[in-house]
């Protein structure tokens, strides 16, 4: 019998009557790096929530370093060396980076928490793995990329063997990625294993040893990763071909659709937005590319209403909305699918079709003289089910139920559906399946071909090249160059994002 | 609005019924018979037409403070302004009923009716609006008001309403009681009212207006997530404001019925009245769920009245039914502990494998 440091046998693990997950075995071995690939709603979450003690098999047995245990909550699983890092983020918004990293693990001197030792241990660590995180801020003052690498963080702080890292590439940037990918390998190279979720093809071939490839809570196969082409990976996952390329039909970008000017916005006093100037022409897709954190959630928050701005003005085909408040905004044409699926974009507790009609219930059809027309928000919700094939059980089954690529297209449905003049789109895809990229580039294709606006922003330098019309680069809150996706490449990208002199400029 | 019921249930039930097990445990240790006890809380509160009456009036009043809680609540607040509500909303349907007593009958009740809680809802906004444009703890604010009511209240009332060396103000016209001869008669000269009917309908409207209406929609959308509901258009501050005036109009009701139907006038008092606090522990039982406080009110208030008797019928002294009560509000409070062993299978152990961290 071969030694494995992770056994899982015959899992099945059952919501009510649905199966998740279906007699599913793999095994990890010790020092290595094990992907597994799904589609949204898969099961990959909830098999691994069982070997992180979040949840517990319906049937079937667990087995550490060849002994069956079984973990009752988080605790237990830590106790064994098991360290997780979750799809959607763990983190106490009031509490700064530091005092998230070591909840649950504080250092004490004489009963007191030991907080200079615990910076001192958490930089070394950031130096080591050169993570870039400001210990000191507030977690709800940071940005989504700054939050997963805190929870990186936090695994790596608790000193597990075994890590479990769900999709934790979806909210970083391409050199962070490359980051993480050695940071994988350095782990693996001290011996220790590493169970990795990701919807990229491209990191699974560049860091994995092997990967198990699960659809509609079975295991498909297992294959190892050198032998195995990243097309035959993707066949796999779906169970179809995937089609890649787009199509972008020739439209008439003369009209100004968004218009914004010296736009100024601050944070604590702190500018995030400094005179910034931007337009969007109808049947254009603009893409930001920037690294995290230079002022583009302050951008989208400005724009859509949700943050004050101090000077300038936004313009919508001709209409002024500066400081107009979220709801004139949006009904005034523009969608925005936002960055925080979680905090922003849904409402967990509520169900898919009040999810799904976030931004229309006070209107006809949803409701009607003040009071909502559920058979109505239910139509709808089944229907914008359908068309983009959201996995769930029914329209009425609650958001926070989904799984996490599901949930992203609840709201990608949702802003897409209401056929906004511009569309804001703040890493559209994060966490979605390969098949489902391609649904919804097609999508946002189609409303950049039906003469709308859409303004792109994401980590993905691919999504941008491939989307986009026309590429701006930010860079600490202005706008620092004008590219054409066409004549260039993700590295002269990359440059002008660190705010390097551009190359090529042509704006 | 999206529990399952029917697991809802267990958690109260559990509660309730350790509650009765604390309190026999009591009486058992201090050497009283629990179940002669519990048999005369029982006669006491339902056990002929007269205490039934008593009952469901007492029910009335833990009803409407209870919604008002409830309504906070579903908006993300601890509004523990119930009893101030209550209270002013008690004073403003009296002083009504006395200084337009020339008015018909119906006009009159409903007048003071709405005077009462239209006085504790626009009270209870002030908590709202200094929530929603300041971010001042609601906690703080509704205890302070509750304090600055009863003093004003108790000013009014001596200044302005009794006569001189008087501590009460008059009472109010007959035709104001909501305490009719007609249900007098039927009910053995209880203290029963109209005011359980409208009770009633209130229950009703609070559940249709959260499950059926646009407004509640909003209020819970904020109350579950306040920056995706600011992202989804929904005017956060303005709805904080109305959940905060809606709740402070129910338990203004609440007050303003016991004044036309119990009380029949208002007197100088040192404590708040207690009612506003038991309307939260009301609507803790029943987990908010406006048909459950129907349920929950009125095991309270059979408790409460159901107490009464104890002490009349044996030497238990009555406060063994607060014991009994604080116990149930105990439990319920711990219903997060039952529900994690729920879940996590405490409660119901089957596998039979080594628990925990084996060792490597
Ligand atoms: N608590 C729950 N109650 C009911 N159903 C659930 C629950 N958690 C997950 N599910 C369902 O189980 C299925 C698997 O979900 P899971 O989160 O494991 O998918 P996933 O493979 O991680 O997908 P993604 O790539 O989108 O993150 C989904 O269909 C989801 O709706
Ligand atoms: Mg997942």
């Amino acid at each position: 019998m071969e030694d494995y440091v992770v056994e899982m046998r015959h899992i099945t693990k059952q919501f009510g009557s649905y199966k998740a997950n279906n007699d599913i075995s793999l095994q990890l071995r010790k020092g290595e790096i094990l992907a597994l690939l799904g589609e949204n709603g898969a099961g990959k979450s909830t098999l691994m929530g069982m070997l992180s003690g979040l949840l517990e098999p319906t049937e079937g047995e667990i087995l550490i370093n060849n002994k069956v245990v079984r973990m009752d909550n988080p605790r237990d699983a830590k106790r064994l060396g098991i360290g997780m890092v979750h799809q959607h983020f763990m983190l106490i918004p009031a509490f700064s980076v530091l005092e998230n990293i070591i909840l649950g693990d504080e250092p004490t001197k004489a009963t007191r928490i030991d907080y200079k030792k615990a910076a001192s241990d958490i930089e070394e660590l950031a130096e080591k793995y050169h993570l870039d995180i400001d210990v000191h801020a507030k977690v709800r003052d940071i940005t989504v990329g700054m939050q997963q690498r805190v929870e990186i963080m936090k695994a790596l702080y608790r000193k597990a063997n075994i890590f479990i890292f769900d999709e934790p590439t979806a909210a970083l940037t391409p050199q962070e990625i490359d980051q993480f990918i050695k940071i994988l390998r350095a782990l693996a190279a001290e011996g220790n294993s590493v169970i990795f979720i990701t919807h990229k093809l491209k990191e699974i071939k560049e860091v994995a040893d092997r990967c198990v490839v699960i659809r509609m809570g079975k295991v498909i196969e297992t294959v190892q990763v050198a032998e195995t082409k990243e097309e035959t990976l993707a066949e796999m996952m779906v169970g179809r071909k995937v089609n890649f390329a787009v199509e972008k039909e020739e439209t008439d970008k003369t009209k100004t659709v968004l218009a914004v000017n010296d736009l100024n916005v601050e944070v604590h006093g702190l500018p995030k937005v400094k005179d910034l100037n931007l337009t969007v022409h109808s049947g254009e897709i603009v893409g930001v590319a920037g690294v995290d954190g230079n002022g583009q959630s302050e951008l989208i928050e400005a724009i859509t209403g949700l943050r004050k701005i101090k000077k300038g003005t936004v313009e919508l085909k001709g209409k002024f909305l500066q400081n107009l408040g979220a709801r004139k905004i949006s009904e005034a044409g523009i969608g925005c699918i936002p960055e925080d699926r979680q905090n922003v974009g849904l409402i967990l507790p509520f169900t898919i079709a009040e999810n799904l009609v976030l931004k229309s219930y006070h209107k006809k059809p949803a409701s009607q003289h003040g009071l909502l027309n559920y058979k109505k928000i239910n139509e709808i919700g089944r229907q914008l089910i359908k068309s983009f094939d959201i996995r769930s059980q029914s329209e009425k089954e609650l958001a926070g139920d989904l799984s996490g690529g599901n949930q992203q297209k609840v709201i990608v449905a949702r802003e897409i559906s209401a056929n906004p003049d511009l569309l804001i789109a703040a890493n559209p895809t994060r966490g979605v399946d390969i098949g489902a990229i391609e649904y919804i580039h097609e999508k946002i294709i189609e409303q950049r071909n039906t003469g709308h606006a859409v303004l792109l922003i994401s980590f993905e330098l691919d999504e941008i090249l491939k989307l986009s019309d026309r590429i701006v680069v930010m860079h600490e809150g202005q706008i620092v160059g004008e590219i054409d996706p066409r004549h260039t490449s993700s590295e002269e990208l990359g440059l002008m994002m660190a705010g390097k002199t551009p190359i090529g400029q042509e704006g | 609005m999206h529990t399952k019921s029917l697991k809802g249930l267990t958690i109260p039930l559990i509660s309730v019924l350790a509650g009765f097990i604390v309190g026999a445990i009591l009486m058992l240790i201090f050497g009283y018979d629990p179940i002669q006890n519990y048999q005369n809380l029982l006669k006491g509160s339902l056990g002929g037409i007269y205490s039934i009456g008593e009952t469901l009036r007492n029910m009335i009043s833990l009803i409407l403070t209870a919604l008002g809680f409830a309504v906070a609540s579903k908006a993300g607040f601890f509004n523990i302004g119930g009893p101030g509500q209550y209270l002013i909303g008690w004073f403003g349907a009296i002083v009504f009923t006395l200084k337009f007593s020339h008015l018909p009958a119906v006009i009159l009740i409903i007048g003071a009716l709405l005077c009462g809680a239209l006085a504790g809802g626009l009270w209870s906004m002030i908590a709202g609006v200094l929530r929603a444009y300041f971010g001042t703890s609601e906690v703080i604010t509704t205890i302070m008001l509750n304090y600055i009511i009863l003093y004003l209240v108790n000013f009014a009332v001596k200044s302005w309403l009794a006569s001189k060396g008087s501590d009460s103000s008059p009472n109010i016209t007959t035709k104001a009681n909501l305490n009719t001869p007609f249900l007098q008669h039927i009910t053995d000269n209880s203290t029963f009212n109209w005011g359980f009917f409208i009770a009633l309908a209130v229950v009703g409207l609070v559940w249709f207006y959260f499950k059926k209406t646009k407004s509640g929609f909003e209020i819970q959308a904020v109350g579950l997530n306040e920056s995706a509901s600011q992202y989804a258009g929904v005017n956060v501050k303005r709805t904080i404001i109305i959940a905060m005036l809606i709740s402070g109009l129910l338990a203004g009701l609440g007050g303003a019925i016991d004044g036309l139907g119990n009380f029949e006038n208002i007197s100088v008092s040192n404590n708040l009245p207690n009612v506003g606090y038991n309307g939260m522990a009301v609507a803790l039982l029943a987990a908010g769920n406006p048909i459950g406080i129907i349920f929950s009110a009125l095991l309270f208030s059979a408790l409460q009245i159901g107490g009464l008797s104890i002490s009349v019928y044996s030497n238990t002294p009555s406060e063994i039914v607060d014991i009994v009560i604080a116990s149930i509000i105990f439990f319920v409070g711990i219903k997060y502990a039952f529900e994690l062993m729920t879940k996590k299978g405490w409660l119901k152990r089957k596998n039979k494998v080594v628990k925990g961290g084996a060792e490597k």
